[in-house]
């Protein structure tokens, strides 16, 4: 069991310490150690509903510890992809692994927490009962429930309301009660699909706060959303798929790489000096653009600038918001 | 074992806090007590100036007594197919049961979770309206049938058989349509009864067969005519078999005690469609 109590306190005071049945298909051994590593690990993952192809290849990683962002437009096949992870559709093709067991591992999903996109929980029931419901059927040992529940209804917010009727609740407090349920058991991967369609301003920031605690505790979190800036600001690394395959994946530094262009901002360059070796430059008046500049050479750039007597007041790498990028990589996909 | 348990509790809680408990509890007793008044009026009813004997009371009770059961079995189905038909399909399509089906417990429990609340409430219905009604058809007449728990396990049987298949069609089908497909069953199952009749009594076997065929494929009228037998006191089955032809078809009679075979096979029937439903239940992908 592993420990929540470093969590530094937030708004939402201090959590507490903590598939189908489909038959999950044979796999090498070596396979096996190589995923028991990773949080998720599919391979050609597919999945097909009677003509609608839904997935094609998913293959990607996702490491133990780490905010994993999976990004995509509407029917990329994200959600599929999730409910595949935890259990709730079967694979057409393709292996899927989490924590270490074939996606669907029944022993595994006590392991697991997941907020579904379609977010609705029993609203003849009370939070704090719908928390006890999912303890219950999480196998969390009865001595350790109550500090459970009180722990997830202070992370999420809902403390005060705990005791009101779900049925009463606005969307955005069952999102947040369908978060509190995810973090139940202290599970080791948090599965969180489209987290904060129904919440506010503050309500995304909590999302973020909790999804930064998590993984200062240790706690892998697949963030599927379509919200740009929510990734750009939790996520350690990203994929980006379309049409049920990934299109690109990397750290957000790597997705985010630009083109190569630098503008530099330059006083008393000779105009014959000759920089072709960094491409060759577009001038207007004091800016200076380079494109198709690798990174690692812009040092390089500047310091020539300089010795060739010039006086360098700025240096801009262009750089692209991950929208950008988004649209980008999907345009790239099409063509 | 223990997410069964857990998952029948919430169906039970269910029923309670959507007020469906209330409603039933409220309308039963204000039949019950409309019936009471009616039986009350019965030995004070006259012919002429004539009051009717005792007998004819005891024959009028009997016959009442079996339209009352009618009634509550119809209840009991109906109310079996409301409360079934929505049991899975409806958490579904609302995403309750996103959140609960990853948890590490099987789809089979949360099924058999559902069927045991509900059985408990075919059961407690069933028990309570049927005694209820029986105790005041003694206290205002003085009638008590033959075998009152046997007809009461035969209804509870009904209701249950009902209620099973309509789970079974709710793993996999709308509420709505699970729903209809049920009581079309049901209600052709009571026709295929009544021709089943027809056929013994006029030495048809094709029409006779298809009776059967119907009760095989759907055991509730045969279970209404279990309980119908254990209703009826031995003077009006005589006589019932004296009418012989005439007597044929009515679906408020029974001549011939439950085979026992008949009762096995319905509950293997139950069991049978129970399994089918854990199977289409954890294949279904969500």
């Amino acid at each position: 069991m592993r420990s929540w109590a470093s969590s530094p306190p937030t708004r939402f005071s201090r959590l507490p310490p903590r598939f189908t049945d489909p038959t999950p298909e044979p796999v090498s051994a070596g396979e096996a150690a190589g995923a028991a590593s990773l949080a998720v690990h599919t391979q050609d993952l597919a999945k097909r509903y009677g003509r609608t192809v839904a997935l094609t290849a998913l293959t990607m990683d996702v490491r133990r510890a780490e905010v994993f962002g999976f990004l995509g437009p509407n029917g990329a096949g994200k959600t599929t992809a999730v409910k595949l992870l935890v259990g709730l559709a079967r694979p057409t093709a393709g292996q899927a692994w989490v924590l270490g067991a074939p996606a669907g591992d029944r022993s595994t999903r006590r392991r697991l927490g997941y907020l579904p996109e379609l977010f609705r929980y029993q609203p003849w029931l009370s939070a704090r009962e719908v928390l006890g419901l999912h303890c219950q059927l999480a196998g969390i040992a009865a001595a350790s429930r109550r500090e459970e529940i009180d722990g997830a209804l202070a992370w999420v917010g809902l403390a005060d309301r705990a005791d009101d009727r779900v049925g009463g609740y606005s969307k955005g407090m069952q999102q947040r009660l369908g978060l509190g349920v995810a973090l139940l058991g202290r599970p080791e991967l948090v599965l969180l699909d489209e987290p904060t369609s129904a919440l506010d301003p503050v309500g995304r920031h909590d999302v973020r706060e909790i999804i930064r605690r998590l993984k200062a505790n240790g706690t892998a979190v697949f963030l599927n959303s379509h919200l740009l800036s929510e990734v750009e600001q939790v996520c350690d690394r990203v994929a980006v798929v379309d049409r049920g395959r990934v299109i690109a994946t990397g750290t957000m530094a790597e997705i985010l790489r630009g083109d190569g262009t630098v503008r530099l901002r330059v006083q008393g360059l000779d105009p014959a000096a000759r920089l072709g070796a960094f491409g060759a430059p577009v001038v207007e008046g004091e800016w200076i653009t380079f494109t198709g500049l690798e990174p690692e050479r812009v040092p390089e750039l500047v310091a020539e600038v300089v010795r060739r007597g010039a006086r360098v007041y700025a240096v801009e790498p262009r750089t692209r918001s991950l929208e950008e990028r988004f649209l980008q990589l999907l345009r790239e996909s099409e063509a | 074992m223990r997410p069964l348990l857990t998952l029948a509790g919430v169906t039970i809680v269910e029923a309670s806090r959507r007020r469906l408990l209330l409603a039933l509890a409220l309308l039963t007793l204000a039949v019950i007590g409309l019936s009471a008044w009616g039986f009350s009026r019965l030995p004070a009813t006259t012919v002429g100036n004539t009051p009717i004997s005792p007998s004819e009371v005891r024959a009028a009770a009997s016959q009442l007594t079996i339209f009352m059961a009618f009634m509550f079995s119809g209840v009991l189905a109906l109310g079996s197919v409301l409360v079934a038909s929505p049991a899975i399909s409806s958490d579904i399509e609302s995403g309750i049961m996103l959140a609960i089906l990853p948890r590490p417990i099987r789809r089979g429990d949360v099924l058999l979770g559902k069927w045991l609340g509900l059985l408990a409430l075919v059961l407690a219905y069933a028990a309570l309206s049927c005694a209820l009604e029986l105790a005041v058809i003694w206290a205002t007449t003085g009638y008590v049938p033959p075998r009152p728990l046997h007809a009461i396990a035969f209804i509870a049987g009904e209701g249950l058989v009902l209620m099973t298949l309509t789970l079974l069609l709710s793993t996999r089908m709308a509420p709505m349509t699970s729903g209809i497909i049920a009581l079309v069953g049901f209600f052709g199952a009571w026709m295929g009864g009544i021709a089943m009749g027809f056929g013994q009594a006029f030495g048809n076997s094709t029409i006779t067969n298809i009776g059967l065929g119907s009760r095989l494929l759907l055991p509730t009228d045969g279970l209404w005519r279990g309980a119908v037998y254990h209703l009826e006191p031995d003077f009006i089955l005589n006589a019932l078999r004296f009418a012989g032809r005439g007597a044929a078809g009515s679906p408020f009679s029974a001549t011939v005690p439950p085979d026992p075979a008949f009762q096995l096979y319905a509950f293997a029937w139950v069991v049978m469609l129970l399994a089918i439903g854990c199977l289409s239940f954890a294949r279904r992908d969500l």
